[in-house]
């Protein structure tokens, strides 16, 4: 789950990382009450999860409550590379004398967490490492061990980070370790990190990714939910404890498992269609999960045609069939679907299917993916 | 032969009172499996259908003699109950559970590798592995895979997808071709298992003649398969790569599953084992068929 920048400094705070004095609006009111909180100059920053805000007019300046009420005005509304401005973040202006990038995330390769730091910031560390790979340093760091705060003052000392920052670099890099650990980040990042001319270090942007396996335990990303963007199919699959993503194309797709999920995906194009989305409807899923998946895809106008693509392993046939049963029962299929039923308890699943007397312009069963796919894609044709 | 797992493989199972856990853990019991006993604090003298049940990893292993886990427990649990095993004197570990935070994962395995270097984790948020006719710990249906015969040609299957390693199994099946070992390293960000560990393994193995290789879009693993596969594997390979129509920067279900920044693509994956002297197919089904061309040739 990606955060927006303002949560991202929200969350940052929890951790002690300075950040800029400021508040989130979404009326211009709201941005101007924000403005008078933090001091002005203040900037008016557009919350979208896109880069290039600063050269789309996303990013403005403002010196007292005029300045906010236009930008504000501007900003919020606004498109952004087809993303909608719904907030803007409203900071107290830092005055800036240089510009470091810092951020943590796993080496999957390694196995390892993985510090990159330079003090080359405020452009994308992509760039960066294509021009002048020399000027990150790349610090793995077991996570057995952890981050002290003596390896991250040599860390800073091994970026070439000048010396009056140094020591306020390699407290915020302990800072934002603990934040990636124990917030359950997949990447912290601070770009840029900057020194003021007073000589603190501070973070002025936030880039934070959250690992959803570790909902659990973090109660307080539950606000974090109610901001993620999803369109009316993406809501709905999420009502429903689903893992889905939607596409642009007519073939529904439902099967157990990210990669036959995947496979599938793959499979519909080679022959000539496109998929709808992706859903996976996990391992051990049951009749309740099967129809509630069904329903999803039902809400999506485009489909044309649905494949069910099973290889039962913890998910069973059995329960694939039944659900399937149920939801013609309790939902109005728009369009048909194509299954192709294989591993546990397929058998049985295949038999509930035909014995359910459901008509064959509804439901056709095939024997492999390949042949489902082509059917599947010819029905939406 | 077979890789990790064999007919004198004991094995418990971590969380056997629990309704995946004694499903699946049955499952693998009635496939000829030796499941020893299970494990489940507060349960101690209980048992499963037969399967003695215990209250801790030590005391299963001091009273059975088991090399071998079967972790089943939730996301939250998993990560003791593997360190719980490995300090017991497990030496095989097969965790299934799905849902791990990443950051324990992380943890988990640098433990292992700092304390317990001689034990192997396989998954978490895997398949588990088969040995055809001999062990299956996990949850694939065991009727799927084709036995391995005295002579050959028989093939190892690696994957990091759970239905597409059954999906592989099916593919040999159907074409009457015979399986060693087929292991599941699973699409977590972390797997304790590489596919490099069991290419190694397979490349030893004197019962695998040939081996394919299932992999997904995300991380490096399978570039990192296919510098060692150049290097050090002779036995001849196909494989498929899933997500060759994923959009970048969504997690296609699996945590490890996400093509961001231009890297992780299906099709640089498919290049590099190219590269390296692997039949690549476009879906599950050409891959075995590539196998199957492979296995002639071999007979």
């Amino acid at each position: 789950m990606d955060l927006f920048e303002y949560q991202g400094k929200q969350y940052f705070a929890r951790y002690d990382i300075p950040v800029s004095k400021g508040d989130v609006a979404v009326t211009v009111d709201q941005a101007i009450a924000a403005a008078d909180a933090a001091g002005y100059p203040v900037v008016v920053k557009a919350q979208v999860q896109v880069g290039g805000r600063g050269k789309a007019g996303g990013i403005k300046l403002a010196n007292n409550a005029d300045e906010v009420r236009t930008h504000a005005g501007n900003i919020l509304g606004m498109d952004i590379k087809g993303h909608l401005v719904k907030r803007v973040w409203v900071e107290n202006a830092s005055d800036i004398a240089e510009e470091y990038y810092a951020s943590f995330t796993l080496d999957r390769g390694a196995k390892k967490h993985l510090l990159m730091l330079s003090r080359e910031g405020g452009v994308e560390i992509e760039e960066v490492a294509e021009k002048n790979p020399a000027a990150i340093l790349m610090l793995h760091i077991d996570p057995v061990d952890g981050l002290p705060a003596a390896a991250a003052k040599k860390a800073a000392v091994d970026a070439k980070i000048p010396e009056a920052a140094q020591q306020g670099v390699a407290d915020i890099l302990v800072q934002l370790y603990r934040c990636f650990v124990e917030g359950d980040c997949d990447l912290a990042e601070i770009n840029p990190l900057i020194l003021k001319p007073t000589g603190e270090v501070h973070a002025l942007d936030a880039k934070v990714s959250l690992d959803e396996n570790a909902e659990f335990r973090h109660p307080e990303w539950a606000e974090f939910q109610a901001t993620v963007e999803l369109d009316a199919r993406e809501l709905l699959a999420r009502e429903k404890g689903l893992q889905y993503i939607g596409l642009d194309g007519t073939v529904g797709i439902i099967a157990n498992g990210a990669g036959l999920a995947m496979s599938t995906l793959d499979v519909v194009n080679q022959v000539g269609g496109s998929a709808a989305n992706f859903l996976d409807i996990g391992g051990g899923a049951n009749a309740d999960v099967m129809a509630g998946a069904l329903e999803v895809i039902n809400s999506d106008k485009n489909v044309k045609s649905i494949f069910i693509n099973i290889f039962g392993g913890i998910t069973r046939g059995d329960e694939v069939a039944k659900g399937i049963v149920e939801a013609l029962g309790r939902v109005d299929l728009r369009a048909p679907i194509v299954i192709r039923l294989d591993g546990t308890n397929a058998t049985e699943g295949r038999d509930i299917l035909k014995n359910a007397g459901i008509p064959e312009s509804k439901l056709t069963s095939k024997s492999t993916m390949l042949e489902a796919a082509a059917a599947a894609v010819a029905l939406a044709k | 032969m077979a890789i990790f797992v064999d007919q004198n493989t004991k094995v418990i199972v971590q969380g056997l009172t629990g309704g995946q856990g004694k499903y699946h853990g049955l499952r693998n019991k009635a496939y000829g499996t030796q499941i020893v006993a299970g494990v489940t604090p507060g349960k101690g003298g209980t048992d499963v259908e037969g399967v003695p049940v215990y209250n801790s990893v030590a005391e299963a292993v001091k009273a059975t003699g088991a090399t071998a886990s079967f972790v089943t427990v939730p996301p939250k649990a998993a990560s003791a109950a593997i360190l719980e095993a490995a300090s017991a004197g497990i030496t095989f570990i097969v965790c299934i559970t799905e849902g791990i935070p990443a950051q324990d994962e992380a943890r988990t395995y640098n433990t292992m590798v700092r304390d317990f270097p001689k034990v192997r984790l396989l998954g978490p948020n895997c398949p588990g592995i088969i040995s055809p006719g001999k062990c299956n710990i996990g949850i694939t249906a065991g009727e799927i895979a084709q036995l391995p015969t005295a002579k050959g040609p028989n093939v190892g299957i690696v994957s990091r997808s759970g239905t597409l390693t059954y999906q592989a199994l099916y593919e040999l099946k159907q074409l009457g071709i015979g399986v060693s070992t087929c292991v599941g390293i699973g699409g977590d960000p972390v797997p304790g298992t590489s596919f490099i560990d069991c290419l190694r393994e397979f490349q030893a193995d004197p019962e695998t003649h040939a081996i394919i290789m299932i992999g997904e879009i995300g991380g490096s693993a399978e570039e990192e398969a296919a510098e060692f596969i150049k290097d050090n594997v002779t036995k001849p390979m196909s494989a498929y790569i899933a997500g060759v129509t994923a959009p970048a920067g969504k997690k296609m279900g699996h945590a490890g599953a996400i093509v961001s920044g231009g890297k992780g693509t299906a099709q640089g994956k498919m290049d590099a084992l190219r590269a390296a002297g692997v039949l690549v197919g476009h879906n599950p089904t050409e891959a075995g068929s590539l196998m199957a061309g492979i296995v002639a040739g071999l007979s």
